[in-house]
């Protein structure tokens, strides 16, 4: 009876997973972005499944093929980098705010493109991770206490994403002063430079003409 | 323990039986390329996509819905930003299409939002029997309207992006431009004053032949 509560719990769960869907080859890479602010969650919950040339469909469980999953933060370095099975999730948190690449690739073993794999996928971030019915449960709350927290983790992440943009306006400011500069350090340096190159060429060829004699 | 667990499953069921789904994906279409989202949804349901480009050529790609019985639902040509919501007639596979094919260089990022459903009650606490009281009305209207929020937050990033990734590419354009112009001009200038040289020094014995 335990087993086959658990083991519903498994299956039920696991079925949550069938929503979007698309198809990428068998070493192919797909990559995702996630541009989000620091200490944010992100669970991603993926479903592979093989494509069957016999039934010319996919698969229904395909348990022999694992999902390597990468994911690398805002400067390239790798967050997590592990190989799950055929179905399973996905969690990190992010450290530093900016875009946060996820990339999923199968560990197969062929050196050029093999069959068809199709990927369910279903990511969550920040107030969407939170898992209200364990909440709920252990916390004894009622409709209304639930509703609350609800609406302070939401505004909590509101509240992060609009520090991040402040950020993130600062940076886009910075670059166009810096073009700014850059541009009136080129136009000075290169008026320079052509009066330099000039004077130089005059006085070279004068001395050039007054050697052949010819002036 | 037996019950325990039985009530255990049984949140789980409802968390599992939504209908509803929102997922949010930000990819990048190389140039030539074809992507396709599929996602299987019950006759009767509405559902939304909202696709938008944030980096890339003249920031615009094609779109395309496609019914279960392969007809074709909306199609858009180069769009830069568009929302698209309809009641499912038919159960099956919609497909979702983004085209990059009339582009032959530049790769798009690509954000797209696809809403399956309306949201679903809050789980945990059990359906929802009675009429709700205005305090639970109010915060079901507040919860509303910080969704709202997001998704114009969401927006508001994506259209920073875009014009952020553009200064820094310009930036980056600005610098190899005057390396390469300063050059440029360097080496001109020299083999400008070596040719002439060449000029002087080659009819010298011709001019010799003549006088």
């Amino acid at each position: 009876m335990q087993f086959l509560g658990i083991s519903l719990i498994f299956v039920l769960y696991l079925s949550c997973v069938s929503g979007l869907y698309f198809h990428i080859a068998e070493t192919e890479r797909k990559c995702f972005i996630e541009e989000i602010p620091d200490e944010t969650m992100v669970i991603g919950n993926y479903k592979v499944q093989l494509y069957d040339p016999r039934t010319g469909g996919f698969m229904p469980s395909s348990p022999g093929i694992g999902m390597h999953v990468e994911v690398k933060d805002p400067d390239d370095k790798v967050v997590l980098s592990r190989v799950y099975s055929s179905e399973g999730r996905f969690t990190f948190t992010s450290h530093t705010p900016g875009e946060h690449i996820i990339c999923l690739y199968s560990n197969s073993t062929k050196w050029f493109s093999g069959t068809q794999l199709r990927v369910h996928l279903d990511i969550h971030v920040g107030e969407q991770t939170m898992d209200y019915a364990g909440i709920a449960q252990k916390e004894k709350l009622t409709e209304l206490q639930l509703r609350v927290r609800q609406l302070l983790a939401q505004v909590d992440q509101i509240n992060k994403e609009q520090n991040y943009q402040r950020i993130r306006e600062e940076r886009f400011r910075q670059t166009s002063e810096s073009t700014n500069q850059r541009v009136l350090w080129w136009s000075l340096t290169q008026t320079a430079i052509l009066l330099v190159m000039g004077a130089w060429q005059m006085r070279h060829l004068k001395k050039f003409f007054e050697a052949k004699k010819l002036v | 323990m037996n019950s325990h667990r039985s009530v255990k499953s049984l949140f789980f069921f409802f968390l599992c039986i939504s209908v509803s789904l929102a997922v949010e994906l930000t990819f990048e279409l190389p140039d030539n390329a074809r992507e396709c989202f599929y996602e299987e949804i019950e006759a009767g349901t509405d559902f939304t996509v909202e696709f938008q480009v944030v980096t890339g050529g003249h920031y615009d790609i094609d779109f395309e819905l496609i019914a279960p019985n392969k007809e074709v639902l909306y199609r858009e040509v180069k769009k830069q930003y568009d929302s698209f919501s309809k009641k499912a007639d038919i159960r099956g596979v919609y497909a979702a299409c983004f085209s990059n094919e009339f582009s032959t260089f530049s790769h798009k990022l690509v954000y797209v939002d696809w809403q399956v459903g309306a949201e679903d009650p809050l789980p945990g606490v059990g359906e929802h029997l009675t009429a709700m009281t205005q305090m639970e009305s109010s915060s079901h209207s507040l919860h509303e309207n910080l969704n709202k929020v997001v998704d114009y937050q969401t927006h508001h990033r994506l259209r920073e992006s875009q014009g952020r990734k553009r200064a820094e590419d310009l930036n980056e354009r600005v610098f190899l431009w005057a390396v390469g112009e300063t050059f440029a001009i360097i080496v001109i200038g020299i083999g400008q004053v070596v040719i002439l040289k060449n000029f002087f020094s080659e009819k010298k014995p011709s001019q010799m032949m003549f006088s």
